[in-house]
């Protein structure tokens, strides 16, 4: 190796420490403060001092996190359930049948998946008045299908663009109808799209704020990036930095667990989707 | 088991017409073969036939009964792709049977029914095989014996040696002929690319060019006695030589065919030339022949190669084995 | 063969097109039917507002108006001429400008940063596995945590980093990032380009992966400058991606809401479209008036991704190659 070969892979090597490091230090330092009480969190420390689960203990054992929790994990779920099941059918018939306005219809829902949320609040706030569904779950299960069905369709349209036409053909063959081909041929093909778009889909529940903080109004109905965002000590000056890192830290664990095990499924369904989650 | 008359088919696709008129019989438990260069419709034509595309217009008809509109499903058809189009995750036997099921056949029955097309093609010991558990030939076993199951009037064949390697091609080409051989009612639809293909499998070819049917006949007629230009090149390995200008003009023609095998080495023949490349197979060897005309002649002979690149050779058509054609492509004869 | 022959059906039932085609109207119609009534009845309701004196309390009390939430001509007994509406507000454009200062920085910064990580990812070396899962972190946080963790490390007396930058010496007294006019636009852009970044690298690697390796061995064997290769092959085989990478990006920049609401709350100097229009509607009492920004800004996204599409000739529905 020669000495400028050599310092180009130094610099290269550098290079990918400052990306690894630029990633995750921020959610590192979240997990130390979240360990840190007292004075220990009014020191810059860059090493856990000591392992304190008292914010942990602080936080669930809280009167509404749990229930804050509970909240985000029957919206989200729901909502995915919900949307997947209208996509399935909706993207078969986008992917595979011919039909004039095909190609219109799949802009208008790729247009829909790019709304501003803020642009229906105002309507969306007086349709759930309306139905009297103001701070329930469902008022945000209702909203939430604006993002995550166009979203679902769209990336389930294209993997089904992707599956091979002669098996569908095969199956017309053997006297399968539209509804069989779906329930019996794609799906069980498709059900590593369908948990990627599940899971991006998830996320994308999970995390969402602006409806979240509009359409709820106690703390009982709140969902975690609400409640995260509201949490407050007993002054205005005294921000419980302690336990909004350990309300952080048990919000967002689960999550990256379930995104490097599909890690390869949701680089291929961010790619289909082009969509942020 | 069935006779099928195509009267007057065209297809377009928007502004495109691929299929152009197409008035075609096919017999009962005739073995028929397209053949034709890529986007001359045999594909299209065969999609036609079976359902998965509708006909702009004309009449199709399978005994004597019109099934322009008629689904795929009910046309009593069965289909075997060019890439197998197994479902990955059934089984074989699985796969073997979704028609039967989808059409609500009693359990016994299908049983029945798979085994015995299982035990036809030697797969019976797959059954509870998925097809990524097989190899080419195999799959393409699974998918000829799904097409049995369906106990087809019309068995439908897309290309399917083409995804196989060329001794599994022979192989299964064979397997392929004794099928027609031990289901001699069943009416056989056979798409391919491959002239060997065709010559080999056919009771009757029908050649296609550009959305039309350029002839039909026996192997041995589109040989013998081809109607154009086009059915005198396309069939028959090596391709016929044609020779014009001059060569032409001396027999009164345009253009002039002739095999290789109709070429005979002599002293003082018609045509004079160097040998400018020699292949030797063994049994037979080709001579390639720089006479003067656009591209060198390839004569066949018989036996081991005794003449090397270079010589001078005088050759002559055998009595009898001249195709003459007229400007337009077409014989005089 | 025994068993039973399918009928032959009678020619003149569905045709197989015709049945599919029926199939596939009732299978999109529960979708449509939902996204009419998220989306499309929602938007048209907001417009209407837009142009009512509708408020919080009395959603079905309000009056036609017309464009006065938008701008109103008032000619005063003695005789001045006076502008009302959110069209002379200051404080909204005021928004518009943040929005378009983040957007913009935003989105390039990301686009550069985001290339140059997918550049590192497509190399090959050891330990690429976990730089890819390293660089997922960020995107996989949600928004709000994110931006609670950076108001903690940015926080003024105890923040990390104003530690960090005070040991290097790149600061002489401790900043309050988020709080300073000056500063709040730096953080939140800090932010948002750590949170969004590996969004960006993915795609941009994919489209990279999709580039022949065989292109990079020929220019190399051609001795081409690796400069030369990425401006003259790379980013002109990538561009088709690139380009729907950053209308994504950018559409998802012009409508933030959250990270600004949570990390830099009431900040004029970062206030976007978003957060205005949520402050009037709901906050500040005037529904109708919230109304007429939220307009406003679908308005302006809608009329930016037309001209992008146009003028960038992009291809989204991925139909066109097929």
């Amino acid at each position: 190796m020669t000495a400028n070969k050599m310092l180009k892979s130094i610099a290269f090597y550098a290079l990918v420490v400052v990306i690894v490091i630029f990633s995750i230090f921020p959610f590192y330092y979240a997990i130390v403060t979240s360990f840190a009480t007292g004075t220990a969190l009014f020191e810059a420390n860059y090493f856990p001092k000591a392992f304190d689960w008292a914010n942990y203990k602080a936080v669930l054992g809280g009167a509404t996190f749990p229930r804050n929790i509970l909240n985000s994990v029957f919206v989200a779920t729901t909502t995915v359930v919900f949307a997947l099941f209208l996509a399935v059918t909706a993207s078969y018939a986008l992917a595979r049948v011919r039909f004039r306005g095909r190609g219109l219809l799949l802009m208008t829902i790729l247009a829909v998946s790019m709304f501003p949320q803020i642009a229906v609040l105002a309507g969306l706030f007086e349709l759930i008045t309306y139905l009297g569904l103001f701070n329930s779950p469902f008022a945000l299960i209702l909203s939430y299908t604006i993002f995550t069905l166009p979203f679902t369709v769209w990336v389930l349209t294209t993997f089904m663009r992707d599956l091979p036409v002669e098996i569908e053909e095969a199956a017309i063959v053997d006297g399968a109808t539209p509804w069989i081909i779906i329930t019996k041929v794609f799906l069980p093909l498709l059900w590593p799209a369908l948990v990627t778009t599940g899971l991006l889909a998830f996320i994308g529940a999970w995390n969402e704020f602006l409806f979240a903080l509009t359409f709820t109004s106690s703390e009982s109905t709140r969902t975690v990036p609400v409640a995260i965002a509201l949490l407050s000590g007993a002054s205005q000056q005294e921000i419980p930095w302690g336990p909004i890192m350990a309300a952080s830290v048990i919000v967002t664990v689960p999550l990256i667990i379930l995104v490097l095990i599909f890690q390869r499924k949701i680089v291929a369904g961010l790619t289909a989707g082009g969509v942020k989650g | 088991m069935a006779k099928i008359e195509l009267k007057n088919v065209k297809k377009s696709y928007g502004a495109v017409d691929v299929i152009k008129g197409i008035d075609l019989t096919i017999e009962k438990g005739e073995f028929m073969v397209f053949v034709g260069p890529s986007g001359c419709g045999k594909s299209t034509l065969l999609r036609l036939i079976s359902g998965l595309e509708e006909i702009s217009s004309g009449d199709m008809l399978f005994d004597s009964e019109r099934v322009n509109n008629v689904l795929p499903s009910q046309r009593g058809i069965a289909m075997v792709f060019q890439s197998y189009a197994l479902y990955p995750h059934m089984s074989v036997y699985d796969n073997m049977a979704f028609g039967m099921k989808l059409a609500k056949a009693s359990p016994e029955a299908m049983k029945k029914r798979v085994l015995e097309a299982a035990k036809l093609l030697q797969i019976d010991h797959l059954l509870e095989r998925l097809p990524k558990q097989l190899s080419g030939g195999q799959r393409q076993r699974v998918a000829i014996g799904r097409a049995i199951v369906r106990d087809p009037r019309v068995f439908l064949f897309d290309e399917p040696l083409s995804n196989l390697d060329a001794a599994l091609r022979v192989q299964t080409r064979l397997e392929i002929a004794k099928l027609h051989h031990s289901m001699s009612d069943v009416t056989m639809i056979y798409v391919t690319h491959d002239q060997v293909e065709a010559m080999t499998l056919a009771d009757r070819i029908a050649v296609l060019r550009d959305g039309r049917l350029e002839q039909v006949g026996t192997p041995a007629e589109l040989y013998e006695r081809p109607n154009s230009i086009f059915v005198a090149g396309f069939i028959g390995s090596p391709k016929m030589n044609f020779l014009t200008g001059k060569f032409a003009a001396d027999h009164g023609c345009t253009t002039l065919g002739i095999r290789s095998e109709h070429i005979d080495v002599v002293t003082g023949g018609m045509w004079t030339g160097q040998i400018v490349h020699a292949e030797d197979l063994g049994s037979d060897n080709y001579l390639f022949v720089e006479v003067g005309s656009d591209e060198p002649l390839i004569v066949r002979q018989e036996g081991k190669l005794t003449m090397k690149v270079g010589d001078t050779v005088s050759l002559s058509p055998k009595d009898g084995q001249l195709h003459r054609f007229d400007q337009n492509g077409k014989p005089i004869r | 063969m025994t068993a039973s022959k399918p009928a032959i059906a009678r020619d003149g039932g569905l045709s197989l097109q015709q049945q599919r085609q029926k199939a596939a109207f009732w299978f999109l119609a529960p979708m449509l039917i939902a996204l009419f009534c998220v989306a499309a009845w929602p938007l048209l309701r907001t417009v209407w507002f837009s142009l009512t004196d509708t408020s919080l309390n009395n959603l079905y009390g309000g009056k036609w108006i017309g464009f006065d939430n938008y701008l109103r001509v008032q000619t005063l007994s003695n005789g001045t001429v006076r502008y009302k509406g959110t069209l002379v507000d200051p404080a909204w454009w005021n928004a518009v400008w943040n929005t378009l200062r983040f957007s913009v920085v935003s989105v390039v910064c990301e686009t550069v940063l985001g290339l140059i990580v997918a550049l590192v990812l497509n190399a090959e070396f050891k330990g690429r596995g976990l730089v890819r899962a390293a660089i997922l972190i960020p995107w996989a946080i949600p928004t709000i945590v994110s931006a609670k963790m950076w108001a903690w490390m940015l926080n003024d007396q105890y923040g990390i980093l104003n530690d960090m930058a005070l040991n290097l010496g790149l600061i002489s007294s401790k900043i309050a990032w988020t709080a300073t006019t000056d500063t709040a636009m730096y953080a939140v852009l800090m932010v948002d380009i750590w949170k969004t970044t590996p969004f960006m690298a993915l795609l941009c690697l994919a489209g990279l992966q999709m580039v022949p390796r065989d292109i990079y061995e020929a220019a190399k064997i051609d001795g081409i400058n690796p400069v030369k290769v990425f401006f003259k092959i790379t980013l002109p085989l990538i561009r088709p991606a690139l380009m729907v990478a950053v209308i994504f990006r950018m559409l998802d920049a012009l409508r933030i809401f959250d990270l600004i609401y949570v990390l830099t709350p009431n900040s004029a100097a970062t206030k976007t479209m978003s957060v205005i229009s949520r402050e009037n509607l709901i906050e500040f009492d005037k529904f109708a008036y919230g109304s007429a920004q939220s307009t406003l800004l679908f308005a302006i996204l809608a009329v930016f991704v037309s001209l992008y599409i146009w003028l960038g000739k992009v291809d989204l529905s991925g139909e066109g190659g097929k």
